[in-house]
């Protein structure tokens, strides 16, 4: 078995009953290295990042120093943590907000000081109210402490931290929608140019937004040191990695691990194999928006950013959903563009009508009036969303929202492509009674 | 070429300027790349996906909007490769698949920007076959707008109209992906005046208006391009018309004046137009039977004998001419040569006592141009709210202080509607607006940060009275002030139609043709022309009223102009129409005060006759014909040609054109100016020259300020909607008219014990009313603010003194 690491997740491991207090935290070594931060200053501290090698945990695995070397130099900067965890298969922040809040503040001065931000945004999902309770508790907790607010710990610094919680979209999880909805405007992407929040963000002024695993891992990198860092991880995947592992398993739920391991190690090891002695029939790797993986191609690849690129997908988040052979896929598929269409601001043409379309044939499909034409009819819709229906998409739209609902689409046609048919002649789901 | 950059479109290589966005450099270059929402005077949202191109990278090809995309130099970009043509077709197909197909009772059917681009560049046929979105449709947002959410395909081009164009964000996007639909707020209309631009820029039929729904077919539509007659900002305007009957009226994009927008006045206002109470036919009167319809002879000889025989007795001191506004350069020429030549008198005013000195609104050097506005630093409005009065130029105001970065100070006795952009707002109460200026002027007291905002060029002021209490030299010593200012130009504001045109032409007792001054050094040529002039000093409006009131008019001639309604004084009107012997009346309805003449001339209006107006600016543009005139209605000049035949004098008039040549002969302002060079090359229009004989250099008269003895004062100003002839006729606006009210600071309000009261009585020294309260906070101390020429609110006069007491 797959040893797992214990760096973000050491305190909630070893201190299940206090690790979201100040008190735990600072017994374990806590804001020790905040105040360390207080003394760098931003340039050292940015190529520590960068040195650190840290890719952001939100997704799309940004190198977080080089973005926060992007920078403009306009004033007031901000900082806005992103807390919106809502792809489906995804809940790892939720635990680093609720049982390690303290670990993210610190990151958040850390960041804060590397960016020379007096005023900083926690933006957490609206259906995380426990999370957002604890995380604002410790920020309390932190205020009284003097480790916020005017002159943190002691020092000339001025920082202040705003919990918001969102209401409820997805959408708002994309850094330019989450800025908007910040400032009270719809929750919608902003252009790509101009609107880079490292040039115009948050109230049109330079903005560092950060996903909440990447900041927690701050704190651990000024203490161990970027090398030490480097060398917890596989090659350029730096540091551990917080795999959200679902579905068909028979040890559901979050794992800090290393890169490097393979697909077969996580879901038959680390995951403890598929439930009821049924057979794995097909996992997606990396969160609702990813293309999915299947064992005669795929169970051997190592977990690495580029391994996965280099397959047709992605890590993303860090989502695995297991899928084993009682799912129907078309069911599954239809449930993840429903999801998307759902979630869909509205904004781009494609994204708005094209994800509510591929709904409706999916459900045509799963309910037995599909048609034979229908299978060529959901790719050509799905390459007006993502141009030839390419890994990483060609979008026809602002964000990546559309072109990700089209990737179950791609999956099913290509490796259950039978399963469809099977829909279509059957007059629907060849696997119903199956299913539990 | 620093200024310029080298792109590739599909193969051409072209210079275009630096940072301008890529789909506005192709279209200049002949590539028109499709788009929806996408709009030259809005910011770019690219969102409709319709523009999307290929451009080439060294990371490979890569998919952006041209609307979102600024030019570069190297860039290479494809507009029709295949990838192009397949993100296109699939962008129709999507808009297609919920979009009913309805387009043959849509209005936007054959005009229609979707329909045109599935044409061009959509697939040929739908694979959709399941069930569309269905919304309940039509919806009415507004009195005048009606939405039908179906058909919407959520370019947000109305939306972002409201908040960046027009400032009243009351339209916007709600619910998401799938289901998102424009919708007001609840309990809040669209209430804009602007909302018909949003039907205008909707590239399909999801917003229509009430005035045109159903209507017309496009193809039917007979157009002419006019100038809008209702403000004085020379607004170019598409007059479209089907059937002989004015249909729909569109705003032109130019860039001197409206820039495409219009507010709903101007865009709804044509209605009266076609209204079944035009009159059509001459009408005279007699003490027991009221007015009976004659012929055009009978009618002409009635008025030319009683003319004649009051002529042959008093002479023209006794004759006077009210109105002139609303006619044409063409006519108002006619009327004033009439004036002067057939009745010999200089009692001639266009201005229905609106106050301001004619030589100040005509003859103003320094004058400005409306796109001055873009470039200033600063802009100050001291004068009528822009918003209710002059609502393009409010909207170019708004742009200049929120777009481009001009300084804004606004000066007012309450809230306007350029309040929430404005840098700085001074309120005061009408009357100490001498005490203001005093301060602004030194840069001390409550004005001072005002005056900083003032300090640096260029500068423009907008002057003109902010309502009917203020003292009407304040206008003149605050421009006096304006051109103390680095850079400063001034715009003096008055709003009545072509009241530009009307002075320039003459219509006032001190002016002649070309802004010459009675009794000046043109008056000589003039006479010579003209073969005579009058040479008596001449009444205005007012001075006017009170001779005819006191028995010294014997006879009045009103054309379009109704006094009882339009002069503030409407009592006065009243006393002076009922003692005139022999009233006189050129128009094309039966108001309150044709009502009372003796002989009615039913005359064309405007979409019915060709023509020049004058503008703020000093802009002269034609106004167009579209339709004919009801029944037997006639050309102003022409009626006036054959009055003074009958009375003997030849004035030589054949068409309003040779008119036209005249002016450009006679008046010195107007030289060059012809209707071949506006048709043609000027479509624009040309900017006469500023100045004058006289040109008004802003003496300021001594502290003005006649101040109110009590402790209130009264703020007696026009809004948008009021019973105006044209309004009152044209029936999508007569119901928007917010009503007669009293309108309190809620302090005022209780110390006049009126904290719960609904009602109150005003009295003024000219009139008195009861009127519903309103308690506006916005409005200064002791200022009691009534809006003017509400439906059935009796004429309460100017003020300034009023009292308010519990009713």
């Amino acid at each position: 078995m797959t040893d797992q690491l214990r760096v973000i997740t050491r305190r909630m491991v070893e201190h299940p009953a206090d690790s979201h207090t100040l008190a735990r935290y600072e017994a374990t070594g806590g804001y020790r290295q905040a105040r360390r931060a207080l003394d760098m200053g931003r340039d050292e501290l940015v190529e520590l990042v960068k040195e650190s090698g840290l890719l952001g945990r939100g997704g799309a695995a940004f190198p977080a120093g080089l973005k926060w070397s992007f920078l403009a130099p306009a004033r007031p900067a901000y900082l806005v943590v992103n807390a919106d965890e809502s792809e489906p298969g995804t809940f790892k922040d939720r635990q680093l907000l609720e049982r390690d809040p303290h670990q993210l503040v610190e990151g958040m001065i850390i960041a804060a000081v590397a960016n020379e931000v007096h005023h900083a945004f926690v933006y957490v999902r609206g259906e995380y109210p426990k999370p957002a309770r604890r995380l604002q508790r410790a920020v309390d907790e932190a205020y009284t402490a003097g480790y916020l607010g005017e002159g943190i710990f002691g020092s000339d610094y001025d920082l202040e931290v705003t919990v918001h919680l969102g209401a409820g979209a997805y959408i708002c999880g994309e850094e330019t929608a989450l800025i908007n909805s910040l400032e009270g405007r719809r929750g919608e992407p902003r252009l790509k140019p101009p609107y880079f929040p490292a040039a115009k963000g948050l109230y049109m002024m330079p903005t560092i937004v950060n996903n909440v695993e990447t900041v927690s891992n701050l704190p651990h990198i000024l203490e161990m040191g970027p090398e030490a860092y480097k060398a917890l991880g596989h090659e350029a995947d730096t540091g551990s990695f917080l795999f959200s592992v679902s579905g068909h398993v028979n040890r559901p739920g979050n794992y800090e691990l290393p890169h490097g391991l393979t697909w077969r190690e996580l879901i038959y090891d680390v995951a403890g194999g598929i439930r009821d002695g049924n057979e794995l029939k097909t996992w997606i790797p990396g969160g609702a928006s990813a293309p999915w993986f299947v064992p005669s191609d795929h169970l051997d690849l190592p977990i690495t950013k580029d391994a996965t690129a280099k397959a047709g997908s992605m890590l993303g988040s860090g989502a695995v959903v297991v899928m084993d052979d009682t799912t129907c896929v078309v069911r599954a598929a239809e449930r993840i563009v429903r999801f998307f269409a759902h979630e869909s601001c509205g904004q781009c043409t494609p994204c708005r009508e094209g994800t509510t379309w591929l709904e409706m044939i999916l459900r045509r499909i799963e309910s037995g009036a599909g048609r034979e034409v229908d299978v060529d009819l959901l790719l050509e819709v799905g390459g007006n969303i993502s141009v030839g229906l390419a890994w990483p998409p060609r979008m026809t739209t602002i964000c990546p929202l559309g072109p990700s609902a089209v990737s179950p689409i791609i999956s099913i046609t290509k490796y259950f492509k039978d399963e469809v048919l099977a829909h279509i002649h059957g007059n629907g789901c060849p696997l119903r009674g199956a299913q539990r | 070429m620093s200024d310029h950059v080298t792109v590739t479109i599909d193969g051409r290589k072209l210079e275009v300027p630096a940072g301008e966005l890529l789909i506005e450099a192709a279209q200049e270059h002949g590539t028109y790349i499709p788009r929806f929402c996408w709009h030259p005077r809005m910011k770019p949202v690219g969102m409709c996906r319709m523009c999307l191109v290929e451009l080439e990278t060294p990371r490979g090809p890569a998919i952006v909007t041209a609307c979102t995309t600024p030019v570069s130099d190297g860039m290479v970009v494809h507009t029709r490769n295949e990838t192009v043509q397949r993100m296109q077709e699939g962008v129709l197909e999507f808009l297609l698949i919920n979009h009913p197909l309805d387009c043959p009772v849509c209005d936007r059917g054959g005009e229609c920007p979707l329909q045109d681009h599935v044409m061009a560049y959509g697939p040929g046929e739908s694979r959709f076959v399941e069930e569309k979105r269905h919304f309940e449709k039509p919806i009415p947002i507004s009195e005048l707008v009606l939405l039908d959410r179906e058909r919407c395909i959520l370019c947000a081009r109305c939306t972002r109209f409201s908040e960046e164009i027009s400032g009243d964000p009351l339209i916007e996007f709600t619910d998401r992906g799938n289901g998102v639909h424009i919708a007001t707020f609840p309990d809040l209309p669209f209430s804009s005046y602007f909302s018909g631009n949003t039907v205008q820029i909707c590239p399909v039929g999801a917003l229509t208006a009430t005035a045109y729904r159903f209507r017309a077919r496009p193809w039917d539509l007979e157009a002419v391009e006019s100038t809008c007659m209702h403000c004085t900002a020379g607004d170019r305007i598409n007059l479209q018309a089907s059937h002989n009957e004015v249909v729909r009226i569109l705003g032109v994009d130019v860039e001197p004046t409206n820039q495409g927008w219009l507010s709903d006045r101007c865009r709804f206002g044509f209605q009266y137009v076609g209204s079944p109470d035009r009159l059509t036919v001459p009408l005279i009167r007699d003490a027991e039977q009221g007015h009976t319809e004659v012929t055009w002879s009978e009618a002409l000889d009635l008025a030319a004998t009683r003319i004649g025989e009051v002529l042959a007795g008093s002479g023209g001191q006794s004759v006077a001419v009210l109105g002139g506004a609303r006619l044409t350069n063409e006519d108002a020429y006619a009327l004033s040569k009439f004036a002067r030549v057939v009745l010999g008198t200089n009692h001639v005013d266009a201005q229905m006592d609106d106050g301001l000195d004619p030589q100040f609104l005509a003859a103003t050097v320094d004058r400005a141009l409306i796109s001055d506005l873009d470039s200033a630093k600063a802009i100050l409005v001291w004068g009528p709210d822009l918003k209710e009065e002059h609502p393009t130029l409010y909207l170019r105001v708004r742009r200049a202080a929120q777009e481009l970065g001009a300084a804004l100070v606004v000066v007012h006795p309450r809230r306007t509607g350029l309040d929430d952009r404005a840098t700085h707002k001074l309120t005061y109460r009408p009357g100490e607006g001498a005490d203001l200026l005093t301060e602004l002027v030194a840069g001390s007291g409550r004005a001072s940060q005002a005056r900083q905002a003032l300090a640096e060029g260029p500068v423009v002021g907008l002057v003109g009275r902010t309502g009917y209490g203020e003292d009407p030299r304040l206008a003149e010593a605050v421009a006096a002030f304006v051109r103390t200012l680095p850079d400063a130009r001034i715009l003096p504001l008055a709003r009545r139609a072509n009241i530009y045109g009307a002075l320039d032409m003459g219509l006032a007792p001190t002016l002649l043709p070309g802004r010459v001054s009675v009794g000046g050094e043109g008056a000589r040529s003039i006479a010579e022309a003209w073969g005579g002039l009058a040479e008596h000093p001449g009444l205005d409006t007012r001075g006017i009223l009170e001779a005819a009131a006191a028995g010294d008019i014997e006879v009045l001639f009103l054309v379009g102009a109704d006094p009882l309604r339009d002069v503030p004084d409407g009592a006065l009107a009243r006393r002076a129409l009922e003692r005139v012997p022999f009233v006189v009346a050129i128009d094309q309805f039966l108001t309150d005060s044709s009502r009372l003449a003796d002989v009615v001339f039913c005359a064309d209006g405007f979409a019915e006759k060709e023509g020049t107006v004058t503008n703020l600016e000093g802009r002269v543009q034609k106004v167009n014909r579209i339709v004919p005139g009801p029944g037997q209605t006639r050309p102003d000049w022409s009626i006036l040609d054959d009055l003074a035949r009958r009375l003997g004098v030849e004035l030589g008039f054949g068409s309003a054109e040779a008119i036209s040549k005249e002016i450009a002969d006679v008046a010195p302002a107007y030289r060059g100016v012809t209707w071949d060079r506006l048709d043609w090359e000027e479509r624009d229009g040309i900017v006469v020259p500023d100045g004058g004989e006289a040109p008004l250099r802003f003496v300021p008269a001594d502290t003005p300020g006649t101040r109110a003895g009590g402790d209130l004062v009264l703020h007696l100003a026009r809004v948008m909607y009021d019973d105006g002839v044209t309004v009152r006729h044209s029936p999508s606006l007569a119901g928007l008219a917010p009503g007669a009210a009293v309108h309190l600071h809620p302090d005022d309000a209780a110390r006049l014990g009126l904290a719960s009261a609904e009602t109150a009585r005003v009295v003024t020294e000219q009139g008195e009313a009861t009127l519903p309260i309103r308690l506006d906070d916005t409005l200064h101390r002791g200022v009691v603010y009534v809006p003017f020429n509400q439906p059935g609110m009796p004429p309460l006069g100017p003020g300034p003194a009023v009292t308010v007491t519990p009713a």
